[in-house]
């Protein structure tokens, strides 16, 4: 079964937000609201500085606090891919999992659940990358199965320097970004 | 020098959380006070048990009081929902890992053990319910009439009440995301801060109409249930006393835990010392030590111990004093909890 | 035991409502399943070519149950290789952005006021018709100007022209790349065209100036510049601002803006001086290199270091660099060039140092553009032109290749040679597009006519006569776009969607009009279906299978000398011109000479702009996603500027600049990232058309700030980042 993460070059992302309109369109997802974003971290003084961009998301973690929060079982992780998800018709949008989320990775639906971004599993059931990495005009993105010491994530992560969001949250999340 | 920008901007996200608000602290407020008075009316039953005169207040008025804040506070949770339709999905669950499934089942069964614990006296302190509803006076006896039963009741109340007050606290310290909650103490806190405000509560509304014969209608018979205690009008001093020596250990207790739960932020992590920051000196500071520790905690203490030295009359300022630091503490920590977040370690 | 719970509560729940519901699994028809599955419907796939810029990337718009519902790359697409830029993912909010034009309409109080009446096409042509042969009757059909930027001016200026309306002008060319392709020109005897052939994606060391790949989105070039990061080319960035770009950049310059020439001198004077340069290329290719080796040794890096603020030695250390990497060694030429009024000469620097890296037709350098073939549809010959255009009377701007629009606003406003008095314009937002409103305005009020053809209101549009609401790009046909690059192609649009109210494509405009203007027969087919089968038949091309596939690429052909091809220069000297006789001959500098830039004034600061990758120039601010990305632009400003300005990071503050002229309020951001003498914006914002509602006065127009502008003497191109502000704050 695979367990599926994403790994991010941080070198070749020029924060453009492809990722994020891209999610938009192909996710319906509401106007007002995104389920990934663009951060931007800028250290120094004028004139010597270093810059880190990142397009940040629901990072799937491996141990989710969103998941063992939640009162009926709707934020869950989904068997195939071992990703986080949400059944909307389980939510009753308490908010717990918004709270409990050191990334801020979740928002309440206008329609009353909690929602975020789901890896595209609609798209990687059908052989494809999740819309962000399908866009992505640098190619910086890359999804796949980290269990698999054979695919593209492993083999970055093997051979890059990389680092993920708030380790110690101890959340274990799922997405790298390679510096 | 760090510069940071996001391109996020979801409502109640961003820039800062703000999922829950007043019903949340509302509720985390009733639901507290509903738990003290669980407790105490627990602990009262079964002093009725042995034999002894029980506080006739704890009785009878505390379940129906605690009754209708219940369903009062639920109501101000079920407001907090954003997909309301879908409520009934908590009771179609239970998810171990988390206090707030516990909680909602143990809600659950608060509801009948109120109402049980009402009917013990209820028929006797609102008469109008004892004579239209005979059955009323049946159901009163036959529990009385079982010493087995009302130590069962009495247990479930006070195992119940201190799961309702506990568990909210928990709820919010599992919440790694939120340092300020991130505490053990929290739990605790939000008990004792519970039963200080059942016992300042119960304290208000004993004081509220003393001395009056009970009415015998519908409407004034429900209300006077409420606030008169059963035996004597006026209450006695020693009952009076006992309310305040039982406040003035609740709030030693909640300035302590309180200190300790500062303490413990400040000498955390990074982000638990920033979070700790928010109340000490950040945009809940104010609201933090005027309203919570010196109005609510400080002040009333103070006052209580020069009431049992006999220094100054008993009012119901303390109270009072105390029902506000109470709710003031639920806004500082559901607003403040909200604000804070895991700061990132230096160095990428 | 978590698991058994739960399903022993969902197997009663199911039971309790009988829906037979399992886990997750309602049925759809049931209001259970909103918004966590999406929307039914088949979806179909049509591609076509995207126009939220002028890239014009090759695209497949989605469309599911009927609507219109995601627009991605073509993978046959040689520009967007497959992948679109974010204004493209974007483009389908363009067509539920409910602040486009919807109908036609014609003004009904003074210019300016935007108050208008709707009207029916009908009453649009016959209004505009009458007006135009009323001119035409009065001054000649050559006083009506057409002024354009896009795909759908093609037949618009088509039908004009067979009216006999001979005076045009694209801002493209004054205001945007005409200097650099005028500097290549008299280098090189070749413009750059777009897409540059810019072989970013196997170069050894990129220089860029100024150029912000990645905010600025030139799709492929980002793309390629994302590779020659991958493959871990050298980059050295020059930017007075640390742009996204110049964060990844081996080398950042933080040049004293300016004072760039200064720079390229200075290079061009360590590559000589040192002999880095191709020996071989110049001794083959150069003329006049003796010449200008003496022209610029006094360029020295001490010399640039004083004007440019840049390390002597970083000047040194960059040179030797980008000459260890050559021929596959790369001065991006640029685009938006139109900063100082001089661009052609730092056009023609970066040219020449271009040459001396030898890069001119090599890998990883300037790869020579192959086109493709592809017949025209055949249509009569126009009229002859009886009278000359006046845009560039006597080759006032003796190299520009060019209509200079900054001679057709002149002469609009001057009457001279000849009156000008009626303008079509097109998908330009002239308003903000040249320099100074106040001229653009005065030219204006010299019409009897100004049409105005376009998918959204803009500032311009607000002054029409008449307002004519194009459809956009995904509801409608336009001509073929063949494409030159590594390799030549055609790309196809077609109608995805019909458009939500009234608009029409500009091609329908065209023919309606030319009927009207008695020139029906330039347009002899009845609609675009019948003009495309017709080109692609003579072309010997698959209608069908182009309406399939969106992209027809052209034959291979060789693009680099390594290749084959044999470099040829059609300069006077047939030679590249490192000395430009012809310069000299009309008066101007053979080699480009550096003048130092004014000096601010005290609490001034010079104000310099850019691009966002989200938004186009000032079209897509209410864009219903793109509008979300950036609802408006900021202010760059220094940090410790910012601080001894009395400004924090997040306020609002207006500027002001040297000619009293003020911004609308604009947010700061207070940074390191910029020159604590520079501010930047990105340009666009500041929208004062009321019918733009999400847009109306978010952010400030650094159009508006433009009041003080040079022309460039030699092709008539105009400035933007000649003006000079300060700072006022809110009451």
């Amino acid at each position: 079964m695979p367990r599926f993460g994403m790994v991010i070059d941080t070198l070749k992302c020029v924060g453009c937000m492809d990722c994020v309109v891209a999610c938009q369109t192909e996710n319906d997802v509401p106007q007002g609201y995104c389920r990934d974003w663009i951060v931007t971290e800028v250290r120094g003084a004028f004139p010597s500085l270093s810059m880190e961009i990142r397009s940040e998301r629901c990072n799937h973690c491996d141990n989710p606090p969103c998941v063992t929060c939640c009162p009926t079982g709707a934020s869950h992780v989904e068997s195939f891919g071992k990703t986080v998800q949400v059944t909307a018709e389980k939510c009753i949008g308490c908010k717990a999992c918004l709270s409990a989320c050191p990334y801020g990775a979740r928002f309440v639906h206008p329609d009353g659940y909690a929602d975020k971004c789901t890896f595209c599993l609609h798209r990687v059931k059908e052989g494809k990358d999740p819309a962000c990495v399908s866009v992505c005009p640098t190619r910086c993105m890359t999804f796949g199965d980290l269990d698999d010491p054979k695919s593209a994530v492993s083999e970055l992560l093997a051979s890059r320097k990389s680092h993920t969001l708030l380790p110690e949250a101890g959340t274990k999340p799922r997405v790298s970004y390679l510096t | 020098m760090l510069e940071i920008t996001t391109t996020r901007h979801n409502p109640l996200v961003d820039p800062v959380l703000s999922v829950w608000s007043w019903e949340i602290p509302v509720y985390l407020f009733l639901g507290g006070m509903i738990a003290g008075m669980m407790v105490l009316g627990g602990l009262n039953m079964l002093r009725l048990l042995k034999g002894e005169k029980p506080e006739g207040f704890y009785s009878v008025q505390t379940p129906v009081l605690g009754f209708v804040l219940l369903n009062l506070g639920m109501g101000a949770l079920f407001l907090d929902l954003a997909h309301k339709l879908y409520v009934f999905r908590v009771y179609l669950a239970f998810e171990p890992t988390s206090p707030m499934s516990w909680g909602s089942w143990v809600l659950i069964l608060v509801f009948p053990v109120l109402i049980l614990s009402a009917l013990i006296r209820l028929p006797e302190a609102w008469p109008w319910l004892g004579d239209r509803v005979p059955a009323a006076r049946g159901w009163s006896q036959a529990i009385l009439a079982r010493p087995g039963l009302v130590k069962t009741l009495a247990w479930l109340n006070v195992t119940l009440g201190i799961g309702l007050g506990i568990y909210t606290g928990i709820l919010l310290s599992t919440m790694v995301a939120r340092p300020l909650w991130n505490s053990a103490i929290l739990g605790p806190l939000f008990l004792v801060s519970g039963l200080s405000a059942a016992a300042a509560m119960v304290h208000l509304v004993s004081s509220l109409v003393p001395g009056h014969p009970a009415p015998r209608g519908f409407l004034g018979g429900a209300l006077a249930m409420l606030v008169q205690p059963l035996g004597e009008r006026p209450p006695a001093p020693g009952t009076a006393n006992g309310l305040v020596r039982a406040d003035l250990a609740f709030l030693a207790v909640e300035l302590v835990l309180i200190f300790l739960l500062i303490v413990g932020l400040v000498s955390s992590s990074a982000s638990h010392a920033q979070a700790a920051q928010i109340i000490l000196s950040g945009k809940f500071a104010v609201l933090f030590w005027v309203g919570v520790i010196a109005a609510g905690i400080v002040v009333p203490l103070a006052l209580q111990a020069l009431e049992l030295g006999h220094r100054i009359p008993h009012t119901i300022i303390p109270a009072l004093l105390v029902l506000g630091g109470g709710f003031a503490l639920r806004w500082v920590m559901v607003g403040a909890g909200q604000a804070s977040h895991v700061i990132a370690a230096t160095g990428m | 035991m978590e698991y058994l719970s739960r399903r022993r509560f969902l197997k009663i729940s199911a039971a309790t409502f009988g829906a037979g519901a399992v886990g997750s699994q309602i049925p759809a028809a049931t209001s259970f399943a909103m918004g966590s599955k999406p929307p039914a419907g088949k979806v179909e796939t049509i591609p076509t070519y995207c126009e939220m810029c002028f890239w014009k990337c090759g695209g497949v718009a989605h469309v599911r149950g009927g609507k219109l519902w995601k627009f991605e790359g073509n993978p046959l697409d040689p520009m967007s290789r497959g992948r679109l830029c974010p204004r493209g993912t974007g483009a389908v909010g363009t067509h539920y952005d409910p602040d486009r034009l919807q109908r036609p309409l014609i003004r009904s109080g003074e210019r300016g006021k935007e108050s208008w009446t709707a009207v029916t096409w009908d009453e649009a042509f016959n209004h505009i018709a009458t007006k135009m042969k009323k001119i035409a009757a009065e001054h000649g059909p050559e006083s009506i100007a057409l002024w354009k930027h896009g795909s759908g001016a093609r037949f618009l200026e088509h039908v004009m022209r067979a009216y006999g309306c001979i005076n045009k002008g694209a801002p493209s060319f004054a205001q945007c790349r005409g200097p650099r392709d005028i500097g290549y020109l008299l280098t090189y005897g070749t413009g750059l065209g777009s897409p540059e052939p810019t072989d970013i994606a196997n170069t050894r060391c990129l220089v860029l100036i100024g150029t912000h790949l990645g905010e600025n989105m030139h799709n492929t070039q980002v793309q390629e510049f994302a590779q020659a990061i991958a493959n871990k080319a050298t980059l050295i960035v020059v930017d007075p601002r640390h742009s996204v770009a110049a964060s990844k950049a081996k080398h950042w310059l933080p040049v004293k803006p300016g004072t760039d020439l200064a720079l390229l001198l200075a290079w061009m004077n360590v590559l000589v001086g040192e002999g880095l340069y191709d020996k071989e290329f110049v001794a083959k290719h150069g003329h006049g290199f003796d010449k200008f080796a003496a022209a610029i040794a006094a360029n020295t890096p001490e010399w640039a270091e004083a004007e440019t603020g840049i390390a002597a030695a970083t000047i040194r250390a960059t040179a030797r660099e980008m000459a260890s990497h050559r021929p596959a060694s790369l001065v991006h030429p640029g685009r938006r060039m139109n900063w100082y009024g001089n661009d052609t000469q730092r056009a023609r620097a970066t040219a020449l140092l271009n040459a001396l890296l030898g890069n001119w037709g090599r890998k990883g350098g300037l790869f020579l553009s192959a086109g493709m073939n592809f017949a025209g549809y055949g249509f009569p010959k126009f009229p002859a032109a009886t009278r000359p255009k006046v845009d560039n009377p006597d080759g006032r701007w003796p190299f520009a290749d060019e209509e200079v629009t900054t001679g057709l606003r002149e002469a609009t406003i001057t009457g001279k040679p000849y009156p000008v008095k009626g303008w079509v314009v097109y998908g330009t937002n002239l308003l903000q597009t040249l320099p100074n409103e106040k001229e653009t305005l005065e030219a204006i009020s010299k019409l009897d006519l100004l049409v105005v053809v376009d998918t959204h209101p803009s500032e311009i549009s607000g002054y029409a006569d008449v307002v004519l609401p194009e459809s956009m790009f995904l509801e409608r046909h336009d001509d073929l776009y063949v494409g030159w690059g590594r390799q030549g192609w055609a790309a196809l649009r077609q109608p995805v969607v019909a458009p939500p109210a009234d608009q029409k494509p500009a091609w329908w405009m065209a023919k309606q009009l030319g009927e009207r203007l008695g020139v029906g027969e330039y347009m002899p087919f009845k609609d675009m279906d019948e003009y495309l089968a017709k080109r692609c038949e003579k072309a010997g091309v698959d209608y069908a299978k182009l309406r399939a596939e969106g992209i027809l690429m052209g034959p291979k052909k060789p693009i680099t000398v390594d290749e084959g091809v044999e470099i040829v220069f059609d300069t006077p000297s047939k030679k590249v011109e490192f000395w430009s006789d012809q310069l000299a001959k009309a008066g101007f500098d053979p080699v480009p000479k550096y003048a130092a830039p004014e000096a601010a004034p005290a609490g001034f600061f010079r104000l310099i702009t850019g691009r966002a990758p989200v938004h186009t120039f000032s079209r897509t601010q209410t864009n219903t996603l793109l509008h979300d990305l950036m609802k408006e632009n900021e202010v760059w400003v220094n940090a410790a500027t910012a601080k001894s300005a009395g400004l924090v990071n997040g306020q609002y503050v207006k500027l002001k600049n040297q000619d009293g002229v003020v911004s609308n309020r604009v947010k700061v951001k207070a940074t390191q990232r910029i020159r604590p003498d520079t501010l930047y914006m990105v340009y666009g914002f500041g929208h004062t058309n009321r019918m733009l509602k999400r847009a109306y006065l978010k952010g400030a127009s650094a159009a508006q700030l433009n009041t003080r502008y040079k022309v460039d003497p030699i092709m008539g191109g105009t400035s933007i980042h000649q003006n000079f502000v300060t700072f006022e704050k809110e009451a």
